[in-house]
């Protein structure tokens, strides 16, 4: 038994003549935090429902924890925890009769729901809320109610879709860090958004789909180099000075761009800071800013689909 | 889902039984129950109470005079209780249905339900299952006030073969409210608005409770010759018009109800003379005959029920999840 807790070979979904997701391999570890990143229609949600199997395979095959959702739903099923994109719960039951239902569907014996049912409550901080109706809860507290249903089910895989949409940025946080639980308690997450800046900060590695396909894979700092060059970039303001020809002398330096009002960004291929700081200072200018600017998911993702339109 | 359904593996009735409980409850419990109850009592009610008004003042005997509460229409109020569940029963099943699978869609809890162990042979099935149990429960409900009433009012038990003949009734009444409820579950799975879904089903039980006796004698007449010249002729016109009528399921039901609760009935054709020989003006059939009688109606409506589910089911299984 590898370490792979979903294993997809050459998966393809059609819609008549469409190929909504076309061929991709994904393979997902045991207790990674993995994420599914693309524009809306890029085939992320469809992908997700052929994992569970909730829409038909067209082609390739789908492993998850050593079974076939297309043959063996109801074991996937049982092992998986899903939150849909927008979860809806019954309106007229309280949050407690809710995760009841989801424990009868599931079998769970009924003195061992209760008491999963008020710890998993308890894991999302919704347990002063466990007998009010869901209609008076937030959409916040919907996305925390759907977290406390995989928590509940003991779930080895976690599949959130879309988890954040709609959430403010506080509820965004607390969502984002019970992800993180999640990881901490041995759960492999898979999470699809569009909301970049956000997925970047918990995922261990990601998939960038576009138009059915894997664009690219692998992690966030893997991502950057493969798509916007190897090197370290750093933004500088300084005044005093001609920023560009004093920096272009120091050793490493590879461009110098003006970006915004007085500020310069600069690419080398070694950590040049000290250097950077120690000309400027010396050739009589005033250094305001000097900063190593981290990758950003965001960056990859524009640069990346700007490619893809110049390229087309 | 064809070729995923051949091989699949595990029982397609995992977690019926809880998604049947939930539906069965939160039908119980809801507001449009209550509704749906005061409605059945305010037009049940009015015929039964003039029916047993009208009753206590019979002086003849009746061997089946517990029977006629259930089939007398008052002259007070041209109606009868059979004839008011006629049209009560329909408008029950399409309320406890027209939102069964869409109103899932429309709250997002559809692919949260079916993400958990089960398959949507189960959903379906727990969903259908639930409706007709409240149905089965309301209508039994119902049907043990008139007896009651019946009880109280006339001071005469009924007799052992009454009381077979109106369960019998009983079972013909939820048979004709499953055959709404399909009607319903299958509107709900074809539309995503509940409102499209109700006045769908609704428009439906309006053309055949209004319009198809009218558009069925048309046709009718339409074959019919100009001239009728022997009785034989005759017989054949009428049966088209009966085959017909019967595509309607309340025409089953009523045939099915007028052969239970009204022992005297043999056909519902004309006879002809010679078939009329040695017949006893108003005798009653033995329940046996009453019930070989009824049989192709009983089972038409059990197959209509059927078929519209199979067809709900059909459709359910090549929805797409995702909203």
């Amino acid at each position: 038994m590898t370490d792979n807790v979903i294993d997809v070979r050459g998966l393809t979904k059609l819609y008549g003549a469409t190929r909504a997701v076309d061929a991709i391999d994904l393979t997902i570890r045991r207790g990674e935090i993995f994420g599914l990143l693309g524009p809306n229609g890029a085939g992320k949600t469809t992908t997700i429902l052929m994992l569970l199997g909730l829409t038909e395979v067209s082609a390739g095959t789908v492993d998850v924890l050593g079974f076939d959702p297309v043959r063996q739903p109801l074991e996937v099923k049982r092992r998986v925890g899903y939150l849909p994109d927008a979860v809806g719960f019954y309106d007229h039951l309280t949050a407690r009769e809710n995760l009841r239902y989801t424990a009868r569907l599931l079998a769970i014996p009924r003195r061992d729901a209760e008491k999963r049912i008020s710890d998993a409550m308890e894991s999302v901080q919704l347990a002063d809320v466990l007998d009010k109706r869901v209609s008076t809860f937030s959409r916040g507290m919907r996305q925390r109610l759907g977290i406390a249903e995989i928590v509940m089910k003991k779930a080895e895989i976690a599949i959130l879709d879309e988890p954040t949409s709609g959430l403010d940025p506080h509820a965004t946080f607390e969502l984002l860090e019970m992800i993180r639980g999640l990881k901490k308690a041995g759960v492999a997450v898979l999470i699809s958004s569009h909301l970049l800046d956000r997925v970047q900060s918990v995922c261990d590695r990601v998939a960038l789909f576009n138009h059915g396909k894997i664009a690219l894979m692998g992690s966030v700092v893997e991502l950057a180099n493969q798509v916007l060059g190897a090197g370290h970039p750093l933004l500088i303001e300084a005044s005093g000075i001609d920023i560009a020809s004093t920096l272009r002398g120091v050793e490493g330096v590879q461009t110098v761009v003006a970006e915004g009002e007085g500020g310069w960004r600069v690419v080398a291929d070694r950590d040049v800071r000290a250097a950077v700081a120690q000309r400027i200072v010396s050739s009589g200018g005033s250094l305001t800013r000097l900063a190593d600017l981290q990758p950003s998911l965001e960056e990859v993702y524009t640069r990346y689909f700007q490619e893809e339109r110049h390229a087309a | 889902m064809q070729r995923s359904a051949i091989r699949r593996e595990g029982s397609a009735f995992t977690g019926l039984g809880p998604v049947f409980m939930k539906e069965f409850a939160d039908h119980l419990s809801s507001a449009r129950m209550m509704v749906l109850m005061l409605f059945v009592i305010a037009f049940g009610a009015f015929p039964v109470a003039s029916s047993l008004q009208q009753l206590r003042t019979v002086t003849e005997s009746d061997a089946f005079l517990f029977l006629r509460i259930f089939t007398s229409a008052p002259d007070s109020l041209p109606i009868s209780f059979v004839f008011a569940l006629n049209f009560i029963i329909p408008i029950m099943a399409i309320g406890l249905g027209f939102d069964a699978v869409n109103s899932e869609f429309n709250h997002r809890t559809l692919s949260r339900v079916l993400s958990q162990p089960i398959y949507r042979d189960a959903l379906l099935l727990g969903k259908f299952l639930g409706g007709l149990v409240t149905l089965a429960v309301a209508l039994t409900a119902l049907w043990l006030i008139v007896f009651g009433a019946g009880l109280l009012l006339l001071g005469l038990p009924p007799r052992g073969v009454e009381v077979a003949r109106a369960g019998c009734f009983l079972v013909a009444a939820i048979a004709y409210g499953g055959v709404w409820l399909a009607i319903s579950l299958l509107f709900s799975v074809i539309f995503r608005s509940t409102a499209t879904s109700a006045l769908c089903s609704l428009g439906l039980w309006l053309f055949f409770f209004l319009l198809w006796p009218m558009i069925a004698s048309a046709i009718t007449i339409g074959f019919a010759p100009s001239q009728i010249r022997s009785a034989e002729e005759y017989l054949a016109i009428e049966q088209i018009g009966l085959v017909l009528a019967r595509f309607s399921p309340g025409t089953l039901f009523s045939e099915t109800v007028v052969g239970l609760l009204n022992p005297e009935t043999r056909t519902f054709a004309s006879m002809l003379p010679a078939q009329m020989r040695g017949v006893i003006q108003g005798a009653p059939l033995p329940l046996d005959q009453s019930l070989i009688l009824i049989w192709p109606q009983m089972t038409g409506l059990i197959a209509g029920m059927i078929v519209v589910f199979a067809a709900a089911y059909v459709i359910f299984q090549r929805e797409e999840v995702r909203a």
